[in-house]
């Protein structure tokens, strides 16, 4: 097959330099178990890809990274998610703290009904960094999110105005400005067109360069262009009590997930047999 | 020789005997009698929707009739006392042989009472709704919201004799050991703005609850605590429904009657401190409105005057914040 992935413009070492590490992580919301025993890492400066059919828990796994879920009650996690030696879900770790580090796009564009300005030094003003130059933060962080020449004549103006397409890479240039090692993608491009999701694609291969990205896509298409490494999850009734739980099928680089799955499931969902 | 039919042409012929009725009606959607599309007549609406014009209408006209209604008496009042007296004359003493019609004695009275309910209610009203909003449990929140709204139902005379004796006699004479008289504006004022607190309270946390979760989320997810979420994020976009709230408490104080009329005194002097007693104009109107006014008369008339003011004042109050939200707004 001809077939060439994102993997070709790097060589990928065998195991990642891990980021973040999930080891026998199982999420609940109240008793229903979400997720069950994810054991992968997330390599550093590569795009890993999750992807799934509906209520296959790997957006509960994406919000699990950076504590997300601690905004949704009841919802608990247990195993170990390691980043830098430190297990976040540790009594004492500032989930703040957490996402100050491991940022968050989310799956509608969310800007703040703010200026464009205002949107970016956000994060870097409620976080206290030590900005010398906030018009030097803000223009950089556009310029990364490829954004710049598109607002620099109106970064007063109210982000509402901007495009669905323009908005998501705000929320992008946004999560730069404080800038996180990691950043988790959830679904970015679902409420976008094409255009417009072709342009966050680009800039993930840059932003690539500097970051560890984790996306959500519900679009096989899009992970098998973006991603370095793809996991497979899906919903599996469990022995117990019948609840359907999401767990890890395959984790693999991008290439081996959609051309030799291991797992029959990974190819059928790859395949389009089932999800 | 024939060939034998394959099994799959037999069902087919079955199935298409099922879906070959003659005789069936067509379906509605495929019937084109002459003039099919043309305009039917539904009474029912026409009827319903009459009759929400007409309710519209006649809120808007009995308005106009009030406005109408305060007009005539005060124009009559103002051919004798001039616009001038009236507003800056700082002696009020319209029943008194050399009657003299300075309204500033009861305006301070009801600017003292109206800001101190706003003192007490404002952070009280806010600080519950934000708590609510943005931090309580969701049983919490269940629980302590109709509370909150039960006090909006206690009747003010209650209030009022609340603020009589418990807190002028008890709190303020006894227990802090103030000089003050049997009333005080403060007393007034801070039993006011518990009764307000509810509807603030109430109003803008609505506002704050409506604010979308994502611009929440959004903001944690770049490192922000709680407490900069809502200041930063829910407060600014919540605004216009806040400072509805606010305003909504500011109406409310400034025509509340009962319990200034029992707790803040009855002597018309103009106000210089918050423990002494002090005639606010709705005071002055429930006291002076007793019906041995003649219609026609100067002192009838000056109820007017005077009720003309209040509305006057609600209304620039009104136009204020209307301004200040379309500047400070930030719509989501």
């Amino acid at each position: 097959m001809t077939r060439t992935y994102t993997s070709r413009a790097r060589e990928l070492v065998d195991t990642p330099s891990p980021v973040i590490s999930c080891t026998d992580v199982n999420i609940y919301y109240g008793k229903f178990r979400a997720v069950s025993d994810v054991t992968l890492e997330f390599g550093d400066r590569e795009i890993t890809a999750l992807i799934g059919p509906s209520g296959c828990g790997k957006s509960t796994v994406l919000r699990s990274l950076n504590r997300m879920n601690d905004l949704i009650p009841g919802a608990r996690v247990e195993g170990v998610i390691d980043y830098h030696g430190q297990n976040i879900y540790d009594r004492g770790v500032d989930a703040i703290e957490v996402r100050r580090r491991i940022g968050m796009v989310f799956q509608k564009p969310n800007p703040f009904p703010k200026s464009i300005f205002d949107n970016i030094a956000y994060g870097p003003r409620v976080s206290g960094m030590q900005v010398d130059n906030m018009e030097e933060l803000v223009e950089k962080s556009l310029r990364d999110a490829a954004l710049w020449d598109e607002v620099k004549d109106k970064l007063k103006q109210s982000a509402f105005g901007l495009s669905g397409g323009q908005q998501q890479r705000l929320c992008i240039a946004r999560t730069i400005a404080v800038q996180p090692e990691v950043i988790l993608m959830d679904e970015p491009c679902s409420a976008l067109d094409p255009i417009a999701t072709m342009k966050i694609e680009d800039l993930m291969q840059q932003l690539r360069e500097q970051y560890a990205i984790i996306i959500v896509t519900h679009n096989m298409q899009q992970a098998a262009r973006v991603a370095d490494r793809t996991a497979f999850f899906t919903a599996m009734a469990s022995e117990e009590t019948g609840d359907r739980t999401g767990q890890l099928v395959e984790y693999d680089t991008t290439e081996v997930i959609f051309e030799r799955p291991a797992d029959q499931r990974t190819e059928d969902y790859i395949s389009g047999r089932f999800g | 020789m024939s060939l034998p039919r394959s099994p799959e042409a037999a069902t087919l012929d079955r199935v298409s005997a099922v879906i070959e009725p003659t005789e069936s009606p067509a379906p509605v959607g495929r019937d084109f009698p002459a003039g099919f599309l043309a305009a039917r007549s539904r009474p029912g609406e026409t009827i319903t929707l009459g009759l929400m014009k007409l309710s519209a209408w006649v809120s808007i006209a009995i308005t106009i009739g009030i406005v109408v209604a305060l007009l005539i008496p005060s124009i009559d009042f103002f051919r004798q006392v001039s616009v001038m007296d009236f507003l800056f004359g700082t002696r009020w003493a319209p029943r008194f042989a050399n009657a003299s019609f300075g309204v500033v004695p009861l305006v301070t009275a009801t600017l003292w009472t109206t800001l101190i309910a706003l003192c007490t209610a404002v952070p009280l009203g806010l600080g519950a709704a934000v708590y609510l909003a943005e931090y309580a449990p969701w049983r919490v929140r269940k629980l302590l919201k109709p509370i909150l709204e039960i006090l909006a139902g206690v009747p003010t005379v209650v209030y009022g004799l609340f603020a009589l004796t418990f807190v002028q006699q008890t709190v303020l004479r006894d227990w802090l050991g103030f000089t003050t008289g049997a009333f005080s504006v403060l007393a007034a004022g801070l039993v006011m703005g518990v009764m307000i607190v509810p509807t603030v309270a109430s109003v803008s946390e609505d506002a704050m609850s409506a604010v979308p979760n994502a611009l929440r989320q959004g903001s944690a997810a770049l490192g922000a605590n709680r407490m900069q979420t809502t200041l930063r994020v829910v407060f600014p976009a919540a605004l216009s429904g806040i400072v509805a709230a606010i305003i909504l408490g500011v109406s409310r104080a400034v025509g509340e009657t009962m319990i200034v009329a029992i707790a803040a005194g009855s002597q018309a002097r103009i106000v210089g401190g918050p423990l002494e007693q002090g005639l606010t104009m709705t005071s002055f109107i429930a006291n002076a409105a007793l019906g041995d006014s003649r219609v026609g008369s100067l002192a009838y008339d000056t109820l007017f005057a005077v009720g003309l003011l209040l509305f006057v004042i609600t209304l620039v109050v009104n136009a204020i914040s209307i301004a200040f939200v379309r500047r400070f707004r930030e719509a989501y």
